[in-house]
């Protein structure tokens, strides 16, 4: 039985029909394993081989994979959503409304969008809280544990920016209770403490982030600025020196 | 009652409510693993060279993972909609305001500490806390593996940080915080003319000190007091440890100030709650 449903298969894949759509086989090797990593441009990012317990869900809870996961959704879906939003005052709450009830998808669009931010901010806490329980921050990873915490700020960052641009009551109250604090930076904003009397509400830290006194269109403009490319490149270049540090490192950490 | 399921069932909670399972699911598997190893030993070298071939295993294991992401936020991108609330307006102040969720454990702080402190400075010890971490924690066990034994302190110090401090009272700000920023019970109502008397005095007050010079120098006094007394007894006393020669003093000094940084918001919260205290220290510039 096995011998005839091997000389089935030999038939099969020897036949002129399936050589011309494959064009070789598939070797079970070390070596085509390894070239498949090494020749793949987006595999690349792995090392060939690694520890057996890196695979272990149990260890890594696929934490950090999934945080890069929801980066990537939100990025493909914040491009989409782009194409309908205007950040202007005028427009942005209305082109929110047009996008979920007149655009095919629209909704589940900014569902995804929203809840993959959201999905993001959960899973890199818990990344964060896995890294510290296994003590992977130890040598020689110290500086990508500090790689990752300035990760942390922009996870929240990108959210926080992204947080205003619906232009809602709900937008608008969170981003002026998230802002108000920095009135009081020492020194640096109007209400703070040790702030040289030069320091006024038209020109500290708060007017810097808000391109006003409260939250305003330029603060919109400014935010989704902020939101759709400078935050996103800037979590980029520092998820790449992330990836990047966690190979150099010795990838995944391990009782050594 | 109503109110607060409708609370908790807000589309944009939805991930508070995720934490309520993941933290404890997660706490439970590292917990099952630290104690495994504690009982049978750190896994030898031999386990550990033991590698595989990244292609297929890994990218298996993380199409696969993928998959389930995606089907998950697949199924609540389908089935929750994103809030969108009446346009902004500026002249309509909604009681309570809040930041977003992942905010709220900071301005939960702003109740017990004043802007500047609980808005700037302690979050500043924050990040700076946990980059200094990996520099701090000289401990070289427990490295790669889930163990208890073997770093008791860094665990406890951390997981009261993150669940505690940061988990905790951002549920409590979600969930519990109402109108005026005031406590509810999920049974109570909402009550937006709710007056709670401000009974709060100042520590000096309590001590019977009433000229402000003098109040002044006495939360001087209080504050240094809390942060140099503890630190220099135990050093008095266990300074010549081998744990403490190897720390060396500035480590030392990081690690115990930002240790009673951290302790200083729970304790400023019994203050505030237990013996109504407003202030520690009143002094002419700014108070604590
Ligand atoms: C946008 C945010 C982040 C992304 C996309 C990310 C991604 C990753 C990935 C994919 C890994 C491989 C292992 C794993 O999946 O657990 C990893 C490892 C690591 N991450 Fe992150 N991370 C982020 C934020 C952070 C944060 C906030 C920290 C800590 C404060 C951190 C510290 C580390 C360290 C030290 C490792 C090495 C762990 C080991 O060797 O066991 N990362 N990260």
């Amino acid at each position: 039985m096995n011998e005839e449903r091997k000389g089935l298969k030999e038939k099969i894949t020897k036949s002129d029909i399936w050589r011309s759509i494959f064009r070789h086989g598939y070797e079970n090797t070390g070596r085509r394993y390894t070239l498949q990593v090494l020749q793949n441009v987006w595999l690349h990012l792995h090392p060939p081989r690694v520890s057996r317990h890196a695979l272990n869900f149990r260890f890594t809870w696929c934490m950090g994979g999934i945080t890069f996961l929801m980066f990537l959704v939100t990025a493909v879906t914040g491009v989409l959503l782009m194409f309908y939003y205007r950040p202007t005052a005028e427009y942005a709450f209305r082109d929110v409304q047009y996008l979920e009830f007149d655009i095919p998808f629209g909704m589940l669009l900014r569902n995804m969008h929203r809840w993959a931010a959201h999905g993001m901010v959960i899973s890199v806490m818990l990344h964060m809280f896995r890294v510290f329980l296994t003590g992977s921050y130890k040598k020689p990873r110290e500086f990508n544990w500090a790689v990752g915490v300035i990760l942390l700020l922009v996870t929240f960052f990108l959210s926080f920016t992204g947080y205003l641009l619906p232009w809602d009551q709900l937008a608008f109250w969170a981003v002026t209770v998230g802002t108000n604090m920095a009135r009081a930076t020492p020194g640096l904003g109007h209400e703070g403490p040790f702030a040289p009397d030069v320091v006024t509400q038209a020109n500290d830290v708060r007017f810097a982030l808000l391109a006003g006194t409260i939250v305003g269109p330029s603060t919109l403009l400014r935010f989704y600025i902020l939101h759709c490319v400078a935050v996103p490149l800037l979590a980029s270049v520092l998820m790449a020196l992330h990836f990047w540090r966690v190979r150099k490192d010795g990838g995944i950490s391990g009782p050594l | 009652m109503e109110h607060f399921i409708a609370l908790v069932t807000k589309p944009d909670n939805v991930p508070i409510l995720a934490m309520l399972f993941l933290i404890p699911y997660f706490m439970w598997l590292s917990y099952k693993q630290a104690r495994q190893t504690d009982k049978t030993g750190v896994p030898s070298d031999a386990a550990l060279n033991d590698k595989v071939y990244v292609w297929p295993y890994l990218c298996r294991n993380e199409f696969v993972c993928a998959i389930i992401v995606m089907l998950v936020l697949g199924i609540w991108s389908i089935t929750i909609d994103a809030p969108l609330e009446e346009p902004s307006d500026p002249t309509k102040t909604p009681n309570p305001s809040k930041a977003p969720w992942y905010f709220l454990a900071l301005q939960e702080m702003l109740v017990y500490f004043d802007p500047w402190i609980a808005g700037v400075v302690l979050p500043g010890f924050i990040i700076a806390g946990l980059i200094a971490i990996p520099y701090i924690d000289i401990n070289p066990k427990g490295k790669g593996y889930y163990t208890l034994k073997e770093r008791p302190f860094a665990l406890a110090v951390f997981c009261f940080g993150f669940i505690i401090l940061w988990i905790v009272l951002m549920i409590v700000g979600t969930f519990l915080r109402g109108p005026g920023w005031n406590l509810f019970a999920p049974w109570e109502k909402w009550d937006p003319h709710l007056v709670v008397p401000l009974t709060n005095v100042n520590l000096s007050y309590l001590f019977g000190i009433r000229e402000a010079a003098t109040a002044n120098f006495f939360g001087f006094a209080v504050v240094a007091g809390y942060f140099a007394l503890g630190p220099i007894f135990y050093f008095w006393k266990r300074g010549t440890s081998r744990f403490l020669q190897e720390l060396g003093l500035v480590r030392y000094v990081i690690v115990s100030f930002l240790f009673l940084s951290m302790l200083a918001l729970p304790i400023k919260m019994a203050l505030r709650l237990g013996l109504k205290i407003k202030y520690v220290w009143v002094s002419p510039w700014f108070n604590i």
